[in-house]
């Protein structure tokens, strides 16, 4: 869609964003921008405050301190919130609904057409199960009902916290296409993930590391940057390079 | 608020309530089966079956739906869907008023069950209208409901909001007036049970046993139900917030 895009704003933009959690801070000062019409990748181990930074932009994490500007307004403010389709890593659905009853209900709170259901349904591949009921479901069909969910009323952004974990590689090809088709039409994704071989499947790539961004580029030129062959050795390359990390060993800060 | 968000939220607990019959079945059959085990007990003394039974047609709709709303909104937060509702543009109390119209059905047909057993089959005499018994029965269960919700949001575990039961409800059913006559309590007890919304609700039941109309003190009864009903609704509306730590 040409009427994105070109001289807008990005879809996400944090700045300075801080997040305190029981006396830890979790993010020190994030400063990023997602664009439009692709799909991003936030790479980072397990616990690095990939899922703390994705709350913070869909608005359900308190914030110690920053903006974070999604589509134009502060994240979380009422306007955003039929234009911004968010996955929990853990499927967010109702297990004692069937997997229709579980999207008429969410399509009713969203104010989606009617047919918006029987849409996503068919985009996560699970027309078949329509009828059954959510907690029957395997965990990855159930991921799939969680994603489905967000998007119906074709949001604007899409916020995705590992969304492919545990599904079977064939799945996992046919959400990327997804993804790719969905972008492609201006949408805007933020798909989080620690399998560092979905990079290559993403236009853009936010790599983090204990709270902080390491770098952000496309996945060519963070290979370039490292002269890595691959982005498991650009992000160790990386780390090798980072003030913060290097600090953080024993014999470094004095203090 | 917002209607359609409201009433689809009510017809999804509804719904959820429809695929768990076995949760319908307990709802709905046991309190008839204890009223019933209570009108046999007190086969030689049909007077205390009048007083105990009334009150019972009061506790029961609280108990059961503090119990059904305490572990269904502590599944809404820890299965994340509260967390997605909440990005969602739907208002905190169109969610309440959701949970509120779906369990207040429940309530009420349940009471209908009840009475209808107790005032039919099992013989309990009750001066006032029948209608009456109904509205003191569903305010009870909408307090019953209000309660859960705010409870629900201090429990981490299923275990810990079953807990709940004994730890909230339980004091009340001691000092509401049903085992000892609240005005033969000792005085630190009476003020107590002054302040526990229980007591207003078996208060207004055994009122209607003996009373043919509405009096001022069973509106007062009826006001303390509603009041405090709508102090826990706010109380609980307070603990749902778009933003956590």
């Amino acid at each position: 869609m040409m009427n994105y895009g070109v001289g807008s704003a990005p879809a996400i933009r944090a700045a300075g964003l801080t997040v305190v959690r029981g006396g830890r801070t979790v993010l020190h000062g994030l400063d990023l921008d997602v664009p439009r019409g692709s799909v991003t990748g936030l790479l980072g181990p397990s616990g690095c405050g990939k899922t703390t930074l994705l709350r913070s932009i869909v608005g359900v994490q308190r914030v110690a301190g920053g903006r974070v500007e999604v589509l134009g307004s502060p994240a979380g403010s009422a306007a955003l919130r039929d234009r911004v389709g968010y996955v929990t890593q853990a499927p967010s659905v109702y297990g004692d609904l069937s997997v229709t009853e579980n999207l008429r209900y969410f399509a009713a709170v969203l104010g989606a057409p009617p047919s918006d259901p029987g849409r996503v349904i068919a985009q996560v591949g699970l027309t078949a199960h329509a009828h059954a009921l959510v907690a029957r479901l395997s965990g990855g069909q159930r991921a799939r009902v969680s994603l489905a969910a967000a998007l119906l009323g074709t949001p604007e952004l899409l916020v995705l916290d590992e969304p492919t974990v545990g599904l079977d590689p064939v799945l996992r090809q046919d959400l990327w296409q997804l993804f790719r088709q969905l972008a492609d039409g201006g949408a805007a994704l933020l798909v989080s993930s620690h399998v560092m071989d979905e990079a290559t499947r993403c236009d853009r790539l936010l790599l983090m590391r204990d709270g902080r961004l390491l770098a952000a580029g496309t996945p060519a030129e963070l290979l370039r940057r490292t002269g890595a062959s691959d982005i498991d050795s650009a992000f160790l390359a990386l780390v090798a390079q980072d003030p913060d990390a290097t600090a953080a060993l024993p014999t470094g800060d004095p203090s | 608020m917002n209607t359609t968000r409201t009433l689809a939220t009510a017809r999804r607990v509804l719904a959820q309530l429809r695929h768990d019959p076995r949760t319908i079945a307990m709802l709905l059959v046991v309190p008839c089966v204890l009223l019933a085990l209570l009108r046999y007990m007190f086969d030689q003394q049909p007077q205390l079956f009048d007083r105990v039974g009334a009150a019972l047609l009061g506790i029961f709709p609280l108990l059961v739906m503090f119990l059904v709303t305490s572990v269904a909104m502590l599944r809404e937060r820890t299965t994340g869907t509260l967390e997605r509702l909440l990005t969602m543009p739907l208002g905190r109390l169109d969610l309440l008023l959701g949970y509120a119209l779906a369990f207040g059905a429940v309530a009420l047909v349940q009471a209908v069950l009840a009475s209808a057993l107790t005032l039919g089959l099992l013989g309990l005499k009750v001066a006032g209208p029948a209608w009456l018994l109904f509205a003191v029965a569903v305010g009870d269960g909408l307090l019953g409901m209000a309660l859960g919700l705010l409870v629900s949001a201090f429990a981490a575990t299923e275990f810990q909001a079953v807990q709940f039961l004994p730890a909230v409800i339980l004091p009340q059913l001691l000092l509401c007036g049903l085992f000892v006559p609240r005005a033969n309590m000792a005085a630190v007890l009476r003020w107590i049970s002054d302040v526990l919304p229980l007591s207003y609700a078996v208060d207004a039941m055994s009122r209607l046993t003996v009373a043919t109309g509405v009096d001022a003190l069973l509106v007062r009864d009826l006001a303390v139900i509603a009041g405090a009903a709508l102090l826990a609704l706010a109380l609980g509306a307070a603990t749902l917030r778009r933003r956590t730590a």
